[in-house]
């Protein structure tokens, strides 16, 4: 009994330890500087597999000829829109409740990223619809709600961007992302709550996915070289962050000497 | 399958390949914004702690 607990709190103390030291700012700047070259290296070798599977490898569509290849970008931009603003809002709500600085510095590098593959989501869409449907926009359920999604990024960096003290822009923003978390489950279920020119989900149903392999993998090697893209670019952007937070701080007078 | 064939896009070229050069440009402009404000905000700080050294 005793021995368990004692184990129990050695984790504890372990586990503090690491979150502690990750979440200073000066192992932080250090840690991440460490990881961005890797995680570029190995987004770079994804992208590159995932343009050779989904360019050359896989077969054009039955119905769509060639133009389905969008899909490529399309589809895993659209996916992290949703997946950097779920991290935005989550590392605000962590800033907010704990006051870590670190949580509030994560934030708010994720929101040029996310309004990047929002943008890029609506974009290609659009130029696929083109061919498709024969418009470039319609204001359907999933392509509005989608475009309240970059308003909202865009929103963020606004508002950070307004308000001077830093601490006082983190709760701002966390505040305006968390209200903005509305907005998620209506882009994801728009197809299905609404009679909309936007297909519905062929990868992410319950059953067996609507498309076939050799379709189905450059969707994947292109959704996890995107995972690792953003991972990397958030790194660059908070240590940037750090930097301009901690200007006065010994650590960064000493790096910069 | 030929060069000219891959490029054609089975007609579709014009979307495909905006498609894919818009998501290149974005991709590549968002690496290069973060690499360009660190640069500014070292040269900043060195300027800044030069400064407050010369004036005692």
């Amino acid at each position: 009994m005793l021995e368990q607990g004692y184990n129990r709190s050695l984790y504890a103390v372990m586990f503090n330890n690491f979150f502690h030291r990750l979440a200073s700012p000066k192992h932080f700047y250090r840690i991440a500087g460490a990881w961005i070259p890797w995680l570029a290296g190995a987004c770079l070798l994804l992208f590159l597999a995932g343009l050779y599977y989904g360019l050359v490898v896989a077969p054009p569509d039955y119905q769509q000829g060639d133009s389905y290849r969008i899909m490529f970008i399309h589809v895993p931009a659209a996916w992290m829109s949703l997946f950097i603003y779920m991290v935005m809002a989550g590392a605000g709500a962590i800033g907010l409740i704990w006051r870590i600085k670190l949580a509030e510095v994560i934030a708010i590098s994720s929101a040029p990223v996310g309004a990047s593959f929002t943008f890029l989501a609506l974009v290609t869409g659009s130029i696929w619809g083109k061919p498709m449907w024969g418009t470039w926009w319609v204001w359907d359920a999933r392509l509005t709600s989608e475009l309240i999604l970059l308003f909202l990024y865009i929103g963020v960096i606004a508002l950070h961007s307004a308000i001077e003290e830093r601490r006082t822009a983190a709760r701002a923003v966390a505040i305006l992302a968390l209200v903005g978390v509305i907005n998620i489950p209506i882009i994801h279920f728009s197809v299905e709550w609404w009679n909309t020119l936007h297909q519905g989900p062929t990868v992410t149903r319950l059953d067996k996915p609507a498309i076939h392999l050799s379709m189905l993998i450059p969707l994947l090697l292109m959704a996890l070289a995107f995972k690792l893209y953003y991972a990397f670019v958030v790194l660059m952007r908070a240590r940037c962050e750090v930097l301009a937070r901690e200007r006065s701080a010994g650590w960064v007078r000493e790096l910069v000497e | 399958m030929n060069l000219n064939e891959f490029l054609h896009m089975g007609g579709y070229a014009f979307y495909v390949w905006t498609s894919y050069g818009i998501a290149l440009l974005v991709l590549v402009v968002n690496i290069l914004m973060p690499l360009r404000q660190r640069r500014k905000l070292l040269t900043d700080i060195a300027r800044r702690q030069r400064r407050a050294r010369r004036t005692p």
